[in-house]
């Protein structure tokens, strides 16, 4: 367990860390996150005492951190630093045996290891062990540094930003790599990244920071459907309208308000017209107080109606209706239900509000998911 | 000929002995100034005054403590080498990337290791390179060993100044520019193959 108490740190005028109090619980995916510069690397460095704080103070296990000898508390700590380090001038496997050789594991020991976290990662031992890091791609650098941070199975891990060079393939393996070894191996580890994706996707915890101060910490379930703060929603962006989608999204979001309604009197000639113009074959018929009465098609009137006859007469009522504050899943099932392809959605007066076809409903959930398209 | 050989071998041997001294010395120096702050101006500014003392200056008062013979000529080399060897030596430990001495730290290495094997190892192409300016200057700056009785190619020369002949001052001198080139040839070549496998990025 990590334990923050009130710590700060300030580099001349400036203060980095503001009195950060908070807690790591043993076993936990912790992700930091928060725009650049918030303090994110200074927290991080404080666990392994690369940082002294001003003041406060960290705990590990119970323990203040600052009576720990430093360097043994390294040892115990794996760190994948956020310019990747890897030491040039040795190989792959003297790179991940690093560690292990400092604690003095003989060779019979540290080797099988190497060879195992390369398999891991699918990079065999033969071919890469002995390549110097200049050899190896970026994304491959970066699997090596994070595998050297694991090589002594530390019970806990720091890793700041050790994704960030990678593309999105090679990504989205390492941190499933990542979680998965995290899951198995029951490793506390503390994660740092820019991306709110990757935050949501790794994170048990994420702690939200901005200008040396936690602005929220939460689930990432929590944060996304409570941010405590304007800059954590913009954070989110799309995620969070992509989470209101299934949740907080009612049938008032998806409707077109522009349908065609006629009074259930009007005459059938004069509604075909009305539907040609407008290029529909259908429209909302009401009764004489503006309220819903059903709908009529082209195809009804055209078959079966004699001119100078009224609409009313034509009339369905098959067509489904929902409350303007009907939810999304509802809204979404009767559309897929309809026979005629649409729904009819009714304010509280039973007064007509709109409609939704499933064009209306694509380019609704569009908006929620990318932002506003053009219309 | 045949009694120049011993020669070139003496004057080999003298720069030789002068450079591993400098070397260990000026590695030494440079780590300290490293690792203490404030020392490194005393030190860096020490050296480089050293350099600035005409040559026969030093040898006149390093004669009068080490008297005559090779002694004095070498410990004069040694201290002329300190100049470049401390300096590469200070600012290539000095410019290894902090990320990677910051690495080096959360790995758990202490200072003396972090030295071993991560700082020393990634400056030694650019404290080779002051070895080398070391040396290749040494080679020349030995021939004044002669003035106080020490022996190598200085000898051939200075009977040549004094007998006024070409030739003799020849002898002497061809084979210190050859030895300085060659020198400087192989240890450019040793120097290519550090870069290679050391470099940073
Ligand atoms: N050694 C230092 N001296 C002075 N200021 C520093 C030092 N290290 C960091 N800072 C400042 O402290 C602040 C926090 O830095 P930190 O590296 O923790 O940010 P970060 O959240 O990790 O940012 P990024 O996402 O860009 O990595 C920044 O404003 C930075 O400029
Ligand atoms: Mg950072």
């Amino acid at each position: 367990m990590i334990k923050f108490e009130n710590v700060s740190k300030s580099y001349g005028e400036s203060k980095v860390l503001k009195g950060l109090s908070f807690q790591i619980k043993q076993g936990d995916f912790v992700v930091l996150i928060g725009p650049s510069g918030c303090g994110k690397t200074t927290t991080l460095k404080t666990i392994n005492r690369l940082i002294q704080p001003d003041s406060g103070k960290i705990l590990i296990d119970g323990k203040d951190s600052a009576q720990l000898n430093p360097v043994e508390l390294r040892r115990s700590i794996g760190y994948v630093i956020q310019q990747i380090g890897l030491f040039p001038n040795m190989t792959v496997e003297e790179n991940i045996a690093v560690v292990p050789k400092l604690l003095n594991y003989p060779k019979e020991k540290w080797q099988p290891i190497v060879k195992e976290l390369l398999t891991l990662v699918g990079m065999p031992y033969e071919e890469n062990a002995h390549k110097y890091p200049s050899e190896l791609s970026g994304g491959q650098q970066q699997r090596i540094g994070v595998l050297r941070a694991l090589a002594a199975s530390p019970p806990i891990v720091l890793m700041d930003e050790p994704f960030g060079a990678l593309d999105p393939i090679t990504r989205e393996s390492l941190q499933e790599e990542v979680r998965r070894i995290q899951k198995k191996l029951k490793k506390t580890i503390v994660f740092v990244t820019h991306d709110m994706d990757e935050a949501l996707k790794m994170a048990d915890v994420i702690v939200f920071m901005s200008g040396g101060k936690i602005l929220q910490m939460a689930s990432p379930e929590e944060m996304l459907q409570h941010p405590a703060d304007p800059l954590i929603s913009e954070f989110m962006g799309k995620h969070r309208s992509a989470l209101s989608v299934n949740a907080a999204m009612s049938a008032a979001e998806f409707m077109k308000t522009r349908v065609l309604k006629a009074a259930r009197s009007m005459q059938t000639l004069q509604s075909i017209e009305l539907m040609r113009n407008r290029d529909v074959n259908s429209m909302i018929v009401l009764n004489d107080d503006d309220t819903y009465a059903g709908t009529v098609s082209l195809d009804t009137i055209k078959s079966h109606g004699k001119a100078g006859r009224a609409i009313g007469e034509f009339m369905e009522t098959t067509v489904p209706t929902v409350n303007l504050k009907e939810d999304a899943r509802d809204t979404f099932e009767k559309l897929y239900t309809s026979p005629a392809g649409y729904v009819v959605v009714l304010n509280d007066d039973m007064t007509v509000a709109g409609l939704i076809t499933k064009t209306s409903m694509a380019k609704a959930m569009g908006d929620a998911l990318w932002g506003e398209m053009i219309s | 000929m045949s009694n120049l050989m011993p020669l070139i071998l003496e004057h080999l041997m003298i720069v030789l002995i002068a450079a591993s001294i400098s070397v260990v010395i000026g590695v030494v120096l440079g780590i300290l100034s490293y690792w203490m702050n404030y020392l490194d101006k005393a030190i860096l500014w020490t050296a480089e005054i050293i350099q600035t003392i005409p040559n026969l200056a030093l040898l006149a008062i390093l004669m009068i403590l080490f008297g005559l013979g090779n002694v004095t000529i070498i410990a004069a080399l040694v201290l002329y080498a300190l100049l470049p060897i401390v300096r590469n030596t200070y600012i290539g430990l000095k410019s290894v990337p902090i990320y990677l001495k910051d690495a080096a730290r959360g790995m758990g290495m202490s200072k003396l290791q972090r030295l071993m094997k991560v700082e020393l190892p990634l400056s030694f192409p650019l404290i080779f390179s002051g070895i080398k300016i070391a040396v290749v200057n040494s080679l020349s700056i030995a021939v004044m060993g002669v003035l106080i009785g020490a022996g190598g190619l200085g000898y051939p020369i200075y009977r040549g100044i004094q007998t006024n002949s070409m030739e003799r001052i020849l002898i002497g001198a061809i084979p210190v520019v050859l030895m300085a080139l060659l020198l400087d040839y192989l240890m450019t070549k040793v120097e290519k193959r550090l870069v290679h496998k050391g470099s940073v990025n």
